[in-house]
């Protein structure tokens, strides 16, 4: 691994995920490549020098130059609004990573995996899932995932496709559609005692989303007995949008 | 900024940051209050608060909740600004003036290291505490300071960058040398005046 | 409280400014309570006005990093060792 540098990264193109939420794919020459899970920064720089940067979770495989985040519009954001309403193709922002050794997946790792997502922290679980399936790799997956609604859910046709191997339940938690039978809300115990691993098989568990959620995840996976060392966290701060 | 500015993301202008005669150099303004923070939010109840001055000849001046809410009270308005490039205009406060504190204190000090519930430290020269420029504070805008802004009381010293104003204040310890704290051991500017826009070591 | 906290693996990309491996997967050890533990697992507080990593069990500084232009301002004092994993 080399220094970290910043790349320029030019906007390839963009489809909405949700009414509030751009998946973004960009060209950026010299890439060296990702695992599934990293994150990288991205640096905006206006006409009079002032900067500032955020840090995304890629959202594909490794992919050649090409990287995809997906971004969350926060309401009086700073960069958000920018990267997902004002940005048109050609337009350029730098890229600095890829980021993180820690919470990460590898493909030839083919023990169970837990993922539990909670919101936007569904992105670097999605990065797992699509690599995982573009490998050929036979680990089971089993994927949590805490929204508002069915409004809200990011990726929404391809996790609807079959992918063998691949569990998929929505936990919603302000409501649910027509015909679900549990009751809108917050994570349980009883969600991750039944759509999770026993933690007897051992899975490695993946946890990301909003500092509450992941703290309250974690905290249940340790209550049904996985073991600390299993459970990997990554949460989303207070970043200022 | 520094460096070579390379790529512009064209249509990208980032917050406000228009150059009124109240702010500092490369400051913008904000409506808000944001919060930063370097560890755990602690609680303390006020039944086991205290807020002391330690003397350098090792005098130690206790004050209990209710002893210092028997004080004389102030209530400053005034602009504050934060090393992170925000300013908020117009905060209004009520506590206690410094020089309240002080009156009884015997010192030669020419420094003051603040410390906190939490362990956090700052420092700066004893004069800049002195003569209507500092205070312990205990309500903002009207209410009692929560705990993410440093309730029960912190400490408000609006003339410096506002990391030197200590969250969850805990007490002044009056020092012959100066004795840099936990921001500027690590990078930040000892000092740290906005209008001098001294935010860094070296700057 | 403990919700206010990111995780150590937000340093990676500040880290990997300065050094050349990923030290989020390197071991450290707390030099207040002992616990060993990966970088990554630590409880990050920050990124402004600096970088602030604790210890998952004592809540003691492990490490701080201040970014600043033109620098960065490491301090390690929380931390006794670093084991880094490395090729032979």
């Amino acid at each position: 691994m080399r220094r970290l540098v910043w790349r320029a990264a030019e906007l390839v193109g963009s489809t909405p995920e949700t009414a509030t939420a751009r998946t973004l794919r960009f060209r950026v020459p010299g890439w060296p490549g990702h695992l599934a899970g990293q994150h990288v920064d991205v640096r905006l720089t206006a006409e009079d020098g002032y900067r500032t940067q955020r840090s995304y979770s890629l959202a594909g495989p490794a992919d050649g130059e090409h990287v995809e985040l997906t971004v969350e519009d926060v309401p009086d954001g700073e960069v958000s609004p920018y990267l997902t309403e004002i940005m048109e193709a050609g337009d350029q922002v730098e890229i600095r990573g890829p980021v993180g050794g820690w919470f990460v997946w590898r493909p030839d790792n083919d023990r169970p995996v837990l993922l539990v997502a909670g919101g936007s922290g569904i992105v670097p679980l999605m990065a797992m899932i699509r690599t995982r399936r573009q490998a050929g790799s036979r680990a089971p997956f089993r994927l949590l995932y805490s929204l508002r609604g069915p409004d809200s859910v990011y990726y929404a046709d391809e996790l609807r496709r079959p992918d063998p191997g691949l569990d998929v339940s929505y936990l919603y938690t302000r409501s649910a559609p027509e015909g679900v039978s549990r009751p809108a809300g917050r994570i349980m115990l009883a969600d991750l005692a039944e759509g999770g691993w026993p933690a007897a098989h051992a899975p490695d568990c993946y946890v990301c989303g909003p500092t509450g959620f992941v703290e309250a995840a974690a905290d249940l996976l340790l209550a049904l007995g996985h073991a600390p060392e299993r459970i990997r966290t990554e949460r989303f701060g207070p970043t200022g949008g | 900024m520094g460096g070579i500015v390379s790529i512009i993301s064209r249509g990208f202008h980032g917050r406000r940051r228009d150059a009124g005669d109240r702010l500092p150099p490369g400051q913008y303004l904000v409506e808000d209050f944001p919060v930063l923070s370097a560890g755990p939010t602690p609680r303390v109840p006020p039944e086991r608060w205290e807020f002391a001055i330690d003397t350098e000849a090792g005098v130690t001046h206790r004050w209990t909740w209710p002893e210092f809410l028997a004080l004389p009270q102030e209530r400053p308005t005034v602009d504050i600004h934060c090393v992170t490039e925000w300013s908020k205009l117009d905060t209004s406060w009520e506590g206690v003036s410094l020089d309240t504190l002080f009156e009884d204190v015997d010192t030669a000090a020419d420094y003051a290291l603040v410390y906190s519930y939490g362990g956090y430290t700052t420092n700066l020269p004893l004069e800049d505490l002195l003569d209507g420029k500092a205070w312990i504070v205990h309500r903002f805008d009207g209410e009692e300071l929560q705990p993410q802004h440093g309730g029960p009381a912190r400490l408000l010293v609006p003339h410096l960058y506002f990391w030197k104003s200590a969250k969850w204040v805990r007490g002044i310890r009056l020092l012959d040398e100066d004795h840099p704290g936990f921001w500027e051991t690590a990078g930040y500017h000892n000092y740290g005046d906005p209008w001098r826009e001294q935010r860094y070591e070296g700057d | 409280m403990t919700a206010e906290h990111l995780d150590g693996n937000t340093l990676a990309g500040p880290l990997g400014e300065i050094f050349a491996v990923d030290v989020t997967t390197a071991t450290g050890r707390c030099a207040n309570c002992g616990l060993t533990g990966p970088i990554g697992s630590l409880h990050v507080y920050g990124p402004d006005p600096g970088l602030v990593g604790r210890c998952p069990g004592c809540d003691e500084v492990i490490l701080r990093l201040v970014r600043g232009p033109g620098a960065a301002w490491l301090d390690l004092r929380g931390t006794v060792t670093l084991r880094v994993d490395l090729p032979d």
